[in-house]
């Protein structure tokens, strides 16, 4: 672990995040605390700028009574949990076979010609990270990125551009198919199947 | 082709709301309370009947899984823990289920939980799907508020609640023992079997894992009956089942069909045929990234189900069906798989955690050619040490998808050897 983690800045969940704490912690039987320290980490993440301090870590361990080792441990072998800062927009490319059939190489080469860094990178003004990830499970939506809790998807080398341009300008991108007008995982052009309940209005989008 | 009265899913692509009052229009949640007052017996005895078998890969009968759970509580809580960890390469058909009809699995859940006499299901979903857990949360609240689960689930006197429990990046914990430790906080680590969970599951309790998709249609098959699923389908592989079709084809999709339709006829009608026509195809993997390849003289006839397609050495899975036409590097596509399956080995086995990553680095120069003949044999001989020598089905299904490209491909291979050698030599 290096210098940097060691003194990383003291850790607390604000008042509203300590309530949602609790509430995770009433999901699970009284003496299972533990079972807890999966969402709390990830919410402890969200709070802290995108990544897991060791001050963050000794603070859910003393809240769940757990030896720190138990929650390094689970820190470490889950690889949602980032371990180093991050910057302020976290890019995720898939590039696992179903992705990378449909051309996930040319996304690829669009972010790291748009952004000037590689997987694991991060800019030299702390706003973007690189990161590759194992596949992100919307295969037939392939190539997908996924970034803040949503996934961007059917993309090529120009809407990959176009989306990495889109958050530089803090233009907001609506998620989902980014190059062709399909609606969600429906095959393009429409349904092959289920048509009275597709004419329907009201889907959420 | 399946008709559409036939078909569960019927918000699949999210055209409708996912919410409380739409999925009653779609018939989820209708006189639940019927269900439930036919008994435990009535729910596993129309579950066998069905011959559902499990959606999630394995495809071990449903109904039996359930009726494994102990009949008689020894004090300890019984659990229904929900398998929606999905990662398997090719596989994006419980996403569907969960961000645009999470009320059909909430619905299953409580069937199948009050058939296993479960006080509560956790539902695990992969930390990615943050937008799918977020829907289910707000499914799940509404369900509390109509009186549907919680204290009195449906008027029934029972007692049942619902967890969602968001995982954070392991494909590993889509084993079931694996999932049930990381519920549980810790590393997601396969445990060894036995005890299975039915005895001793999470938390020490009897537990059962099922699928998203097994639960899912649990309800649509206790109102319609047993008979009618049973009749979709050929024997001992009945019922509809979500495909996702993925890869080069024209129109990628996820679509529900009858099982056995014919793995030629799901991608005509439905993902707009093999990009550059079917002549084009050079191989399919039916059942997401673990099964083996199929070349394209099997694709013409071969049938998708569990039996048709153990028949010709691969598996239905998770029927992720991962399309590669003739521009595909073969060698290259699972190559990248055996990196995949590297990433995520546990590390708890030292067949699967060095054997995954001798595999790869091996993929990785046969895609150039920078290997010796002879490294085939040798690859081939690591995959069969890894294979069969683990606590769980990961170094199985590492293992698998390259025997798949040695079957079919070994030739290619062989050419890019000889190839690299020759430019080597020429150089």
């Amino acid at each position: 672990m290096n210098i940097s983690v060691r003194n990383a800045e003291a850790f607390e969940f604000t008042p509203e995040n300590l309530k949602w704490a609790a509430g995770q912690l009433a999901k699970y039987p009284a003496s299972r605390k533990q079972s807890a320290v999966m969402p709390l980490l990830t919410k402890a993440q969200e709070q802290n700028n995108g990544w897991i301090s060791v001050p963050v870590m000794e603070y859910i361990a003393d809240m769940l009574e757990m030896p720190y080792i138990r929650v390094q441990e689970v820190v470490t072998f889950y690889t949602m949990y980032r371990q180093k800062p991050v910057g302020k927009h976290v890019i995720e490319v898939c590039t696992t076979t179903p992705c990378w059939l449909r051309g996930s190489d040319d996304v690829v080469a669009a972010c790291k010609d748009e952004l000037g860094i590689g997987f694991g990178e991060t800019t030299a003004d702390g706003e973007f990270t690189l990161l590759e990830v194992e596949c992100a499970g919307a295969c037939v939506n392939a190539p997908v990125i996924a970034y803040k809790e949503e996934y961007y998807e059917d993309l090529d080398n120009d809407s990959t551009r176009k989306f990495i341009r889109a958050i530089k300008n803090g233009d907001i991108i609506a998620p989902g198919p980014q190059t062709t007008d399909r609606h969600k995982s429906a095959p393009q052009g429409g349904p092959t199947t289920l048509k009275e309940f597709c004419a329907t209005p009201g889907g959420d989008s | 082709m399946l008709a559409d009265k036939d078909r569960i899913f019927t918000n699949l692509y999210g055209y409708q709301s996912w919410q409380l009052d739409a999925a009653k229009k779609r018939g989820d949640w209708d006189n639940t309370k019927d269900i439930i007052e036919k008994g435990v017996d009535w729910i596993v005895n129309e579950m066998k009947s069905s011959g559902l078998r499990g959606r999630g890969g394995a495809g071990f009968p449903t109904g039996l899984k359930w009726s494994f759970m102990p009949r008689e509580s020894d004090g300890r809580p019984h659990y229904l823990v929900v398998n929606a960890d999905e990662g398997e390469p090719g596989t994006c058909k419980d996403r569907e289920i969960m961000r645009h009809d999470p009320h059909k699995l909430l619905e299953g859940c409580l069937v199948a939980g009050f058939g296993m006499r479960a006080e509560a299901a956790y539902i695990y979903i992969r930390g990615e799907f943050v937008h799918e857990a977020n829907v289910l949360d707000a499914a799940i609240e509404e369900a509390y508020a109509a009186g549907l689960i919680g204290e009195n689930a449906c008027g029934t006197g029972y007692k049942f609640d619902i967890y969602v429990h968001r995982g954070a990046g392991a494909y590993i914990c889509g084993e079931e023992t694996a999932l049930i430790e990381s519920i549980e906080g810790k590393k997601g680590q396969p445990r060894l079997k036995p005890p299975f969970p039915a005895n001793v599951g999470l938390y020490g309790c009897p537990t059962t894992v099922n699928n998203v998709e097994s639960i899912a249609v649990a309800p649509t098959i206790l109102r319609r009956g047993g008979a009618w699923f049973a009749g979709l389908g050929r024997e001992n592989n009945t019922g509809t089942k979500l495909f996702c079709i993925s890869g080069h084809v024209n129109k990628p999709c996820n679509v529900e069909e009858e099982m056995g339709i014919p793995l030629k006829e799901l991608i005509e009608k439905h993902a707009g045929g093999v990009r550059g026509g079917w002549d084009n195809l050079l191989a399919i993997i039916p059942g997401g990234s673990s099964v083996h390849m199929l070349p394209k003289d099997v694709c013409d006839t071969v049938l998708m189900d569990f039996d048709s397609l153990r028949d010709e050495g691969s598996g239905l899975g998770t029927a992720a069906v991962i399309v590669m036409d003739k521009s595909t590097d073969i060698v290259r596509a699972i190559a990248r798989l055996a990196a995949f399956y590297h990433h995520e080995s546990c590390g708890q086995c030292t067949p699967c955690r060095e054997g995954t990553g001798w595999m790869s680095r091996i993929m990785d120069r046969m895609v150039t050619g920078e290997a010796e003949l002879s490294e085939i044999d040798l690859l081939l001989d690591v995959t069969k040490k890894i294979e069969g020598h683990t606590i769980c089905a990961l170094g199985d299904a590492a293992a698998w998808p390259i025997q798949g490209l040695f079957r079919h491909f070994r030739p290619e291979v062989e050419r890019r050897i000889l190839e690299y050698k020759k430019s080597r030599n020429a150089a």
